[in-house]
């Protein structure tokens, strides 16, 4: 492997500080530089590690960029139809009750195609964890906009920005499920800075956490960005999140359990 | 009194350039290289390798988790 | 141990056999005339029992992809709806033909297209037997004409799915999930503690994670998958037909049908035959694989062919097919619902046969 290397005294196995989960396979992501899929990805990872759970853990993928989220995370994984992983998770976890179950989806899967799904899953509390990665907008299939992109934005679809009057305003979908009795916690995250990914890994151990608990579903929304899409370089897509993402998807947690 | 340094090792083939370690980086140790690694991107790399102080800002914030990081009491 | 007899209905023989097949899950939608079948579990409450989950799903989509999530665990599980919520379950269906997992879906069919009518039809064959869903795969499909078969496929459905990794389709209709007639029910089978090696479970003490998925960017891999199943589908097609005769050993006429169609039909070759017509009838049971080479063989014997399908005419093309030209097929069916009568079925063959 080529590397690019610090002052080599100090690279000792007993100096080891940090390093990539093994929960990683060794496969190149697929996502674009910059993506916060990568980074979300490994912050499941590790929790899925620490917590010794790679045995247990069914995971369950969507379409969208994530949709080859089985070549880079070691569990078992199932591949659902559009929008759908949530009426899949919702099987797996009540025919095996004891793993660990969770959906990971993009803004098109959840909040487009998947609403009903996403709704139902949440509004029966079924004892999953689902992780929504937002970045208002579909990657994939080339930057059309999603139900998630604000205002104003622009998308291959919305080439003059999203027109509030005929496209209808940003769905805050975790805003939604957080109104629902089935939902145990609902929080909103993101992974741009390296403060973010350490309050987003907190968060995210306590949804896994709570899923032994079995008392409703575990939300995450992770605001992201897509570099790509939105036409930025990575950096400045991460910018661009805090200054325009940020005020329509505020993060923090919006339901905790009443302790 | 004791001071903490560190020490990266970055996987120059799956480092795609993205930036966000460098802006992230506390010390100023992290530098993208000139030269364009097989892939085509400017990877990053310890620079200022003198500089790093181990906080691994840069390896949690990796999309792509190519940073290693190593520190130790001196 | 014995076999019970009880008088049930047929959605209710398929919920009854459904418990006692120890099958795992059951994920459904209300939907005339099949909602009996969710009722009757709900009522039941088999998850006390067996274990069984029954979960009332928002939508027929939902339900199958439930289906999937559960068949890709390996578990034994199945969703049941009529025909505008089979068509809902299309791309469900393709998913899990494509994934190779097994599973059971149950249509009653009712009379289409659109909203319909809640009658019994059996215009829903070419979205059974030939697609449906996108892509290449074939469902196998089982045809029942009586509320002993609603019960008796439940089990063979689960056997043909996991032997095949395929999906298995009941395809049934109003009349026969509503009629009301004996049955035999085998007794409770406790549910299979089998984990095939293929099924996402967690890993546990594996090396390798297991993947469900249908997706291959690879042009070369997917034709090769492609090729697996269709290597699958002649198996089945060498393996799997099943069909029942009446009267054909001397038979100048042959009547093809399936379901309720051949109940008809069964009273119609007695009728024919007061009236010194020698006629039998093939009914298939499986529509996949179909009997396409028994048909051939009876078909060098007779002077034509009826195929009677509530329908404008679907199955009938899979005889001429059977035939190849050799002998004259016509169909006759009525649609809109509405179930021929033995005599109209005579007269229809009198008429496009006999001349008269």
């Amino acid at each position: 492997m080529k590397e690019a290397t610090g002052l080599k005294e100090i690279i000792k196995p007993e100096n080891l500080a940090y390093r990539r989960s093994d929960v990683i396979l060794d496969n190149t992501f697929s996502y674009c530089p910059g993506c916060g899929h990568g980074t979300t990805h490994r912050i499941l990872a590790e929790l899925i590690e620490e917590l010794g759970l790679q045995p247990t853990t069914i995971g369950v993928s969507p379409v969208g960029c994530s949709v080859f989220l089985y070549h880079y995370l070691d569990v078992d994984i199932q591949q659902a139809a559009h929008g759908r992983a949530p009426a899949v998770a919702t099987a797996i976890k009540r025919l095996l009750p004891d793993r660990f179950v969770f959906t990971y989806q993009g803004d098109g899967d959840l909040a487009a195609i998947g609403t009903s799904e996403t709704i139902h899953a949440c509004n029966r509390g079924e004892n999953i964890l689902i992780i929504f990665v937002n970045n208002g907008i579909y990657g994939m299939t080339g930057g059309q906009m999603a139900p998630t992109t604000i205002p104003g934005m622009k998308s291959s679809t919305s080439p003059l920005g999203r027109d509030v009057k005929t496209m209808g305003n940003n769905l805050k979908m975790t805003d939604i499920v957080a109104t629902l009795e089935g939902t145990y916690y609902v929080t909103r995250q993101s992974v741009h800075t390296p403060a973010n990914v350490r309050r987003t890994k907190k968060a995210m151990r306590k949804a896994i956490e709570y899923q032994k608990l079995k008392r409703g579903t575990c939300f995450i929304e992770i605001v992201s960005n897509c570099p790509s899409g939105w036409k930025m370089t990575p950096v400045e897509s991460n910018k661009w999140m805090e200054a325009n993402m940020f005020p329509y998807y505020p993060l923090g947690d919006l339901k905790t359990p009443a302790e | 009194m004791a001071k903490i340094r560190g020490s990266i090792v970055v996987d120059v083939e799956k480092c795609k350039g993205c930036e966000v370690c460098m802006v992230s980086c506390p010390t100023g140790t992290i530098a993208m290289a000139k030269e364009v690694n097989s892939k085509g991107y400017y990877n990053a790399y310890p620079a200022n390798p003198e500089l790093c102080i181990g906080c691994a800002s840069c390896a949690i914030v990796c999309p792509d988790g190519v940073i290693t990081v190593y520190k130790t009491k001196i | 141990m014995e076999k019970e007899l009880r008088l049930m209905k047929g959605n209710e023989a398929i919920a009854e056999a459904a418990i006692r097949a120890g099958v795992d899950g059951y994920f459904g939608y209300p939907i005339t005339p099949q909602s009996e079948i969710l009722e009757y579990l709900m009522e039941a409450n088999p998850y006390e029992k067996t274990g069984m989950v029954v979960l009332q799903a928002e939508s027929e989509v939902a339900a199958i992809n439930m289906v999937y999530g559960g068949a890709g665990c390996g578990k034994k599980v199945m969703t049941s709806s009529s025909s505008p919520g089979i068509s809902l379950k299309q791309e469900g269906i393709s998913y899990i033909a494509g994934a190779e997992l097994p599973c059971l879906i149950v249509n009653v069919a009712r009379g289409g297209p659109g909203l319909g009518t809640i009658q019994p039809a059996q215009a829903d064959y070419f979205q059974s037997v030939k697609g449906g869903g996108h892509g290449d795969y074939h469902l196998i499909v089982l045809a029942p004409s009586s509320v002993q078969e609603m019960a008796d496929f439940v089990e063979l459905s689960f056997d043909l799915a996991f032997k095949y990794r395929n999906p298995v389709l009941i395809l049934s209709d109003g009349a026969i999930g509503q009629m009301m007639e004996k049955v035999y029910l085998k007794p409770q089978k406790p549910r299979s503690t089998v984990v095939p090696e293929w099924a996402t479970t967690g890993k546990g003490e594996r090396e390798d994670r297991n993947i469900i998925t249908s997706l291959d960017l690879d042009p070369d891999a997917q034709e090769q998958f492609n090729h697996k199943l269709q290597d699958k589908y002649n198996e089945i097609r060498k393996n799997e037909v099943r069909y029942e005769e009446f009267n054909c050993d001397d038979a100048e006429y042959l009547l093809v049908a399936y379901g309720t169609s051949a109940r008809v039909c069964q009273k119609s070759v007695q009728i024919a035959r007061e009236h010194g017509i020698k006629v039998g009838l093939l009914r298939p049971i499986t529509l996949f694989p179909f009997p396409s080479v028994r048909i051939n063989e009876l078909g060098e014997k007779v002077k034509g062919i009826l195929s009677v399908e509530m329908s404008s005419g679907q199955m009938v093309e899979d005889v001429m097919l059977a035939v190849n030209g050799k002998v004259p097929v016509k169909h006759f069916g009525r649609m809109g619902g509405i179930v021929t009568t033995p005599d109209e079925v005579v007269e229809k063959l009198k008429t496009l046969f006999i001349g008269g």
